[in-house]
């Protein structure tokens, strides 16, 4: 993930020995990003079997309120993250795109899980989207299948890390003219149209699965049928005629 | 099983002379498509049999046939599975729907419909269940020709300009190229059979 330290303009050394001496200095941008990483609330939905992790992230015994990012919001527009929380297939991708425009800035997506990150096992299928990130930009991705609660809390700390190294004067929420809003596929004949959106993901130039598993990975069906014709283990029949 | 499976096609030969069935395995094999109404309507009605239950409607592709494969339990009798199998040729399929008899079958005919394109004659409301609408083709037949998700195709071009998304020139480029020579951008597939 890219982020950078945000420089403040004072000395953090300098800053720290003031407050031994209860002298407390601070910048706009500390106390705005303190805010905001604080209290991330993230948008309450799941898509299949990574929002049962994200639940039990929620409960008591890994409790993400330990974050700030309890309060689940059934609305896109209260929410400022959006964690995407399972196998994005193309019937459900519009509605997920859909939903990203429709909450307010700033806001962010962590893709959770490998379905979402990249289709995880269900990549060669006809009916998943390989990975939410070919319609809208995402800020974490967490691998895993699926990924453990603590990963999920994990990722918020690489999130809240970010939030930390944006500045409120270039902010681009801020900027005249934003218009993060991303075109909703649409579904067509074979698959979803289009199949990415160019401005966001493009096809990378070489193969990484051929190159990670050292030979490509073609998928196809088979062409041989099995064979049920003969009886494998059944006694001769008595009836002459059943099982031939 | 077998002597299990054996019991039912005495029975069933015994009720209906000259129907056509042979035993695969530990299922039953219809022969003609078309009996597939009178004998789920005798075996659900029997004494003998009572099998109230239809658990699964599924369908297989077998490159030469399409086969529709019906698991049947009886809660009366507390046996089960009993499996039934109907062959169809891949052109013009079409299978008689049990859904008039078991209405377990209505949505496990049309999910079978959508995958495989198997037409259930007599089935009420016989659409597409999983995919939408539009959708052309039937994904789980092994002759589906599966779209390739990284390389766009004109119409991809076309609507991402429409809704205002600048599209690289070398996609431009290799989408003009691919309908001008009037392909579709797919999935390669293996020249060799796969190995198990």
């Amino acid at each position: 993930m890219k982020y950078t330290e945000n420089n403040s303009t004072i000395d953090p050394s300098l800053r720290d020995e003031m407050t031994k001496q209860n002298v407390f200095v601070t910048t706009l941008d500390f106390i705005y990003n303190w805010g905001r990483r604080s209290s991330i609330w993230p948008m309450q939905f799941g898509l299949a079997c990574c929002a049962i992790e994200m639940i039990a992230a929620a409960a008591a015994r890994y409790d993400i309120a330990r974050f700030g990012a309890e309060l689940f919001r059934a609305s896109p527009r209260q929410a400022d993250l959006m964690i995407v929380a399972g196998t994005v297939t193309k019937k459900m991708a519009p509605n997920v795109v859909r939903l990203f425009n429709q909450m307010a800035e700033p806001k962010y997506v962590i893709a959770m899980g490998a379905c979402a990150v990249s289709g995880g096992p269900f990549a060669d299928g006809y009916n998943v989207l390989r990975g939410i990130d070919r319609f809208i930009p995402v800020d974490v991705y967490i691998p895993g299948c699926p990924p453990r609660p603590e990963v999920l809390l994990h990722g918020l700390m690489q999130l809240q890390k970010k939030i930390d190294s944006q500045s409120i004067q270039k902010a681009e929420w801020y900027q005249k003219g934003l218009k993060r809003e991303f075109p909703i596929p649409e579904l067509g004949p074979h698959g979803l149209v289009p199949k990415f959106n160019p401005e966001v993901w493009q096809p990378p130039e070489t193969d990484n699965r051929a190159k990670h598993y050292g030979h490509v990975i073609r998928i196809g069906k088979k062409t041989k049928a099995p064979n049920l014709e003969p009886a494998v283990s059944a006694p001769p029949s008595p009836n002459p005629s059943a099982g031939a | 099983m077998p002597s299990m499976i054996n019991s039912l096609k005495d029975a069933l030969e015994k009720k209906f002379p000259g129907i056509k069935l042979r035993i695969l395995r530990d299922s039953l094999l219809l022969e003609d498509p078309q009996d597939l109404t009178r004998v789920a309507q005798h075996v659900k009605e029997s004494p003998a049999f009572r099998l109230d239950y239809l658990s699964s409607v599924t369908a297989s592709d077998f490159l030469d046939y399409l086969e529709t494969i019906y698991h049947f339990y009886s809660m009366e009798k507390k046996s089960g599975p009993w499996v039934l199998r109907v062959r169809v040729p891949r052109e013009n399929a079409r299978v008689p729907s049990l859904t008039p008899l078991y209405q377990s079958a209505e949505l496990q005919e049309r999910e079978a419909y959508d995958l495989f394109g198997i037409l259930y004659e007599g089935h009420p409301d016989l659409r597409r269940l999983f995919l939408w609408e539009g959708f052309e083709g039937h994904p789980l037949l092994k002759n589906y020709e599966q779209e390739n998700a990284d390389t766009l195709e004109a119409r991809d071009v076309e609507w991402l300009e429409a809704h205002g998304v600048k599209v690289p020139e070398t996609m431009k480029k290799n989408a003009a190229e691919l309908k001008a020579s009037g392909k579709r951008a797919l999935v390669e597939k293996p020249t060799e059979p796969r190995q198990a």
